[in-house]
């Protein structure tokens, strides 16, 4: 039935008919009617960011740790260009967001008005779909779209564009239902030939690895519960890109830790000599494959993805399955018990053997210290301290991110978040502010480094004004540690730009923004230190002072196959220098 | 042609197949900024583009009719054909290159402008060319020519010849042979 409206009310019936409980906005003279109508409600709240990009990440964060679609409001202009860098993430990591976005009035759009900028035109590279609104009659029924496209097939981030005389505005409102997209029709449910293909294969493998990634965690928790199931019946091993991490048990005897450019040993070997290779809601992306004309030469590839053009995109593979992950996996379960194949027992007991000999190699060992806080001691010493608690995890980029995949194990799916597609320093505070608003009792703590902490550090006043105690934990080490550790692989060690100088006392710092601060720079005062930040009720600014110089390691350099891993325990300074050659060093 | 295999900036012994012409048909919603997406991906994925038309073709339903020349090997081809079907507004994609004996066409407009001849000599041409003269004066002609673009083609290259001055072509129009719709 439709009923009259502004468009800003429209906006906001909207919002609510799609059972969304915030906004992380900020306003601007675009959005001035929206954020009236904000004012004049109670249902939805609004959570004041500091920076736009800051909206884009916490929506992220809210996203990844619920499920939900997240939603951000910013104005025109420089409000809008502010929101490009948390799109794009969302757009690599598959994330559902819905963005509003002001609009000069219509009849000036084209005039290089105030605060003008063609939202559509730039954000049509780095969303899903975006729409320009220019009747409100049709406002509506783009936002039910809007949020229906975000969050199915392949989610991703959308942007609604709306001019302010559309907000000001009257004209019809239509609810949710009955809306469906003329073009916009995912495939979700699999053809039945290539489940049974693919069951058949699974069950004829010798050398088997199921290698997953943030498809699963898209899918929902639906899709986790039954990759459980499967792997466990099969008995087969298991590996998870960065984005996949918590599909499958961190802590169980199947997993082999990450995979990819810092990923285990045994998971990169087992990838590279499997005979069959199960990709689920994972895309081969270069961080995965390393050297593609050596990557896993001998195998028979299964590739499960909801994005047909996924499939073939950068490796051939033999039997493509086209569905939601929950929905596939369904049919394989149940194709696998009507056919109750019977595994090669004794050749998978030798694959087991061959692995626990990779595993042997202990590829995450580090040189301990008495004297220094290692950063990988650090993040251990955070996860036995944390384990058993409701905790959820981001990150920044870097360094501290890798180590944080590799020596934080995570039990469940939506419990880590962090930007694995794009890269993007000054995701992981915001996003935790997105998980701890969606989680207000868990303990959420952003694993962070020196130098990106920096790059959204303003979202400490939001933490604060929102009573969110999220924690931030520095692994300190004064440098950009990640480049520091390419120019020395790659640049002689001429270390350009890569020191951060002039670094804030970041006690002090948190101290100003009504934090509580915290600094630890000796291991032996490390676990009373932690305990301290978890049992304190507020936000707190952990300055971690870590080894300045170490480098993450198993890594396997640029250009190189996955059997052509640097150990860190096994290279000295020097071979690090040589390890990547004159082909491998323009690649990033 | 071969071109290295673009799908990895790992570079290795590249993966080499031959590079091959596709016709798609592309059947969207005729929105704003439809065309723009469908460039868009094409620049930044770093696909070719060969011709390009498009025009509403059902005013009633919305739709419009894009077809894209282009040219790659045949897992860019499929690529292509994957990015364009997630694109929101796409309904359908069809390859009418393989899809088997489509007609093609595309319109010229060519001006040619001399005196004695030359001038008989062209005009003689566009006959055999069955194109038509649609302007002219005492020193030019602008001719109007439709068929395969390889007869478009070879029609431009004899009036080099004999006095062209511009040419503007349509771009291609494509529909597969046979009963059926898309
Ligand atoms: C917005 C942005 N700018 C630049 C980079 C390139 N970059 C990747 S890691 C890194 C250094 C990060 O340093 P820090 O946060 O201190 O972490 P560490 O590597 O020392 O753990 C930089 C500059 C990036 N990923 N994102």
């Amino acid at each position: 039935m439709a009923r009259q409206m502004t468009g800003a009310e429209i906006v906001l019936k909207a919002l609510a008919d799609q059972g969304v409980e915030y906004i992380f906005g900020y306003p601007g003279g675009a959005v001035l009617p929206i954020y009236d109508e904000i004012f004049q409600q109670e249902k939805i709240k609004h959570i004041l960011v500091r920076q736009e990009g800051g909206a884009l990440h916490a929506a992220e964060g809210y996203a990844r740790s619920t499920g939900k679609v997240g939603v951000a409001l910013v104005t025109s202009g420089p409000g809008a260009t502010n929101a490009v860098t948390g799109l794009t993430d969302a757009l690599l990591d598959s994330i559902p967001v819905v963005c509003l976005t002001g609009q000069v009035p219509t009849h000036l759009i084209g005039n290089d008005a105030f605060q003008e900028c063609d939202t559509v035109g730039i954000t049509r590279p780095c969303t899903k779909h975006n729409w320009l609104v220019k009747n409100v009659n049709d406002l509506a029924r783009t936002l039910h779209e809007a949020f229906q496209i975000a969050r199915s097939g392949r989610p991703g981030p959308v942007v609604v564009d709306i001019p302010k005389d559309v907000q000001f505005g009257t004209g019809n409102y239509v609810g949710p239902s009955n809306i469906v997209h003329k073009t916009y029709k995912p495939k979700v449910k699999p053809d039945q030939g290539p489940v049974r293909q693919a069951v058949e294969l699974i069950a004829s493998a010798k050398k088997p690895i199921f290698y997953t990634g943030g498809g699963v965690i898209n899918s929902g928790p639906k899709a986790s519960q039954l990759l459980r199931e499967l792997v466990r019946l099969t008995g087969y091993p298991i590996t998870s890109t960065l984005m996949g991490l918590g599909a499958y048990p961190g802590s169980d005897k199947q997993w082999l830790g990450m995979l990819g450019m810092h990923g285990t040993y045994e998971a990169n070997m087992a990838m590279h000599d499997c005979d069959v290779m199960v990709a689920v809601g994972a895309r081969f992306d270069d961080r995965i494959t390393g050297r593609l004309d050596a990557f896993s030469p001998g195998s028979k590839k299964i590739h499960i993805d909801i994005d047909p053009s996924s499939i073939n995109k950068n490796v051939q593979v033999d039997i493509p399955v086209v569905g939601d992950v929950a929905y596939v996996l369904e049919d394989m379960l149940r194709t696998w018990k009507s056919l109750a194949p019977q595994v090669d027992k004794a050749a998978l007991k030798s694959w087991w053997k061959e692995i626990d000999g990779w595993r042997a190699k202990r590829s995450l060992a580090y040189k301990a210290s008495k004297d220094v806080i290692m950063p990988q001691y650090a993040c251990q010493r955070l996860y036995e301290l944390t384990k058993d608690r409701d905790t959820y995890i981001t990150t920044e980029v870097g360094q501290h991110q890798m180590w944080a995949a590799q020596f934080y194990h995570f039990d469940e799916p939506n419990r880590w978040m962090t930007s694995g597609g794009l890269g993007t320093m000054g995701y992981g505070l915001p996003a935790a502010i997105g998980a701890q608003l969606a989680h207000p009792k868990s303990l959420v703590i952003d694993i962070a480094g020196d130098a990106s902490i920096l790059m959204n550090i303003q979202e400490c006043s939001t933490a604060v004004q929102f009573n969110l105690p999220v924690k931030v934990f520095i692994l300190n080490n004064e440098y950009m540690g990640m480049v520091r550790q390419w120019q020395q692989l790659l640049h002689g060690n001429r270390l350009s730009h890569s020191y951060t100088e002039s670094l804030p006392d970041f006690v002090k710092l948190a101290e100003a923004y009504g934090w509580k601060g915290m600094r630890c720079d000796h291991p032996s005062d490390l676990d009373d230190a932690i305990r301290e930040m978890i049992a304190f009720k507020g936000p707190v600014l952990f300055d971690c002072r870590v080894a300045k110089l170490a480098n993450c390691f198993p890594m396997i350099p640029s250009g190189k196959a996955h059997n052509e891993m640097l150990l860190g325990e096994e290279v000295s300074d020097e071979e690090v220098g040589r390890a990547i050659g004159k082909e491998g060093k323009v690649l990033v | 042609m071969t071109t290295p295999n673009a799908q990895t900036h790992y570079s290795g012994p590249a993966v080499r197949q031959d590079a091959v012409s596709r016709t798609l048909s592309v059947l969207v919603d005729n929105e704003p900024g439809v065309l723009a997406r469908v460039i868009g991906l094409f620049t930044a994925r770093g696909y070719n583009i060969d011709s390009l038309t498009v025009t509403e073709t059902e005013h009633e339903k919305h739709l419009s009719r894009i077809t894209i020349v282009t040219r790659g090997t045949p897992s860019v081809i499929q690529q292509i054909k994957h990015q364009l079907e997630r694109m929101v507004p796409v309904h359908r994609v069809h390859d009418l290159t393989v899809e088997g004996k489509a007609v093609e066409r595309e319109l010229a407009l060519v001006k040619v402008a001399g005196k004695g001849d030359k001038r008989i000599e062209a005009l003689r041409l566009a006959e055999i060319f069955r194109a038509q003269v649609i302007d002219t004066s005492i020193e030019h002609f602008v001719f109007e020519i439709t068929g395969k673009p390889s007869k478009i083609e070879t029609f431009i290259n004899i009036m080099t010849e004999l006095g062209l001055v511009e040419v503007s072509r349509s771009g291609i129009a494509a529909i597969g042979r046979g009963p059926q719709g898309m």
